[in-house]
């Protein structure tokens, strides 16, 4: 199964988050946080169900620590929603669809 | 929808209940929870453990979130079904017990999600916070509820641990591996953690102890930069200079829900009597909501199965399934 999640780097990222089209919902993530496990699926479903209105990517902050560092991150899973290329809103810590949904709709 | 087992939560407890009522071919329904950074996430207390030593049958001991991993596999073989939702409401007073959820609030439906013959009650217990200033306001940039996922942002710098039981001393050594020292900070002048606990704490040349001390207030402006401390016996105030505070000051069962419709003890936790029987017939508790006393993953999965047991008997005794 495709996912629809793009994966950023510290390279890609200014430019996709800047040339973006619509909002753009970054995961800050790495592989030994269960948090992070858990939202994946919530997130999968978010970029699926609202895809055209919302695009989310991830960033793997053990790869990418200067984008990591840039935007602060010290508590993952972290959310950043950008829009265009300006970080609008700020989630810590994981959460459940619905209310994900919520705390994001003020920006779509 | 009328199940005959509806199991909340899924930690030890409500997925041995599964695992034990699936084979028993009850088909539960399991409602999971919600994912969130805090032990009140599908998986439980153990899904911020990192590894456990005394599950018997791991020699080598087993991740904690790798443990839960395969004990919902275990249920999910044996037809157990799972809603990753939150139970918002229940109503005990007669049966079917109805249950309402997140996702049925999310729907705006006023009907219960489910209905349930017998309700199996599992839902765990929560860490507390401090609740002090600064707490709140520095969450994600400095204090944190999971040491597993936020240790590594803390490499090099100095961080304080607050409690003195068997978590704060495993989140202790766990970040001693970031950390270039790690500050015990316990309100009493020793520890309530088990002895080999504290043998590898002592042990640990990065950790240090404050004690007889409390922690007033969270410093920082963006970011933490050190805590208010207080000296209980002394009364001497002071600051200590750190940039992460963990906190692992015990536990409060998960008991909102049932509040005025369970008989709890003074101390919040569900009454159970005979096995895992509550106040209301049909309505069986297990694991750490009602166990004020063990609190460990082999107790709570041994009245998970006590509970299933006990579900399929009143069953039987009420016209069968």
């Amino acid at each position: 199964m495709g996912s629809r999640m793009t994966t950023l780097s510290d390279a890609t990222f200014d430019e996709h988050v800047q040339g973006a089209d619509t909002p753009v919902l970054v995961d800050f993530w790495a592989e030994w946080c269960g948090p992070c496990k858990l939202i994946s699926p919530v997130l999968e479903e978010i970029a699926e169900e609202q895809s055209g209105k919302i695009q989310v990517a991830k960033v793997n902050i053990d790869e990418n620590l200067d984008v990591t560092r840039r935007y602060e991150v010290m508590s993952i899973p972290t959310l950043i929603l950008f829009k265009e290329g300006e970080a609008v809103a700020r989630i810590v810590g994981a959460r459940g669809k619905a209310q994900l949904l919520q705390e994001i709709s003020a920006y779509l | 929808m009328i199940r005959d087992v509806v199991v909340l939560g899924s930690g030890p407890a409500g997925l041995t209940a599964a695992v034990y009522s699936a084979r028993a071919n009850l088909h539960p329904l399991v409602v999971e929870g919600e994912p969130s950074s805090t032990s009140d996430q599908p998986g439980g207390q153990l899904m911020l453990t990192t590894e456990v030593e005394n599950y018997p049958g791991f020699a080598q001991g087993i991740l904690g979130p790798e443990l839960m991993e395969r004990f919902r596999a275990q249920a999910l073989r044996f037809g157990a079904e799972f809603l990753t939702a939150r139970a918002t409401a229940v109503d005990l007073s007669h049966r079917p017990f109805g249950i309402w959820t997140s996702a049925t609030a999310a729907a705006g439906q006023a009907a219960p999600e489910v209905e349930a013959r017998t309700l199996i009650v599992a839902t765990g217990a929560r860490s507390l916070m401090l609740g002090i200033p600064g707490e709140d306001r520095l969450f994600g940039h400095g204090v944190s509820t999971c040491a597993t996922c936020d240790g590594f942002f803390f490499r090099g710098q100095e961080i304080a641990v607050v409690g003195g039981g068997d978590s704060a001393l495993e989140e202790a050594l766990f970040l001693s591996r970031f950390a270039t020292k790690v500050t015990v900070v316990h309100r009493r002048k020793e520890l309530r953690a088990s002895k080999i606990m504290q043998d590898r704490a002592f042990a640990n040349d990065k950790i240090a102890f404050r004690w007889d001390t409390v922690v007033t207030e969270v410093l920082g402006d963006g970011k933490l930069r050190g805590l208010a401390v207080r000296n209980v016996t002394t009364g001497e105030e002071a600051e200590l200079a750190v940039s992460g505070l963990f906190v692992a000051i015990g536990h409060e069962p998960n008991t909102s829900l049932f509040a005025g419709q369970l008989e709890l003890l003074d101390n919040g936790y569900i009454k159970t009597h005979d096995g895992t029987r509550t106040s209301v017939e049909g309505v069986l508790a297990c694991g750490d909501v009602q166990d004020d006393a063990y609190r460990q993953a082999v107790t709570a999965a041994g009245s998970g199965c006590m509970a299933a047991i006990d579900a399929e008997r009143f069953l039987e005794a009420h016209g069968g399934p």
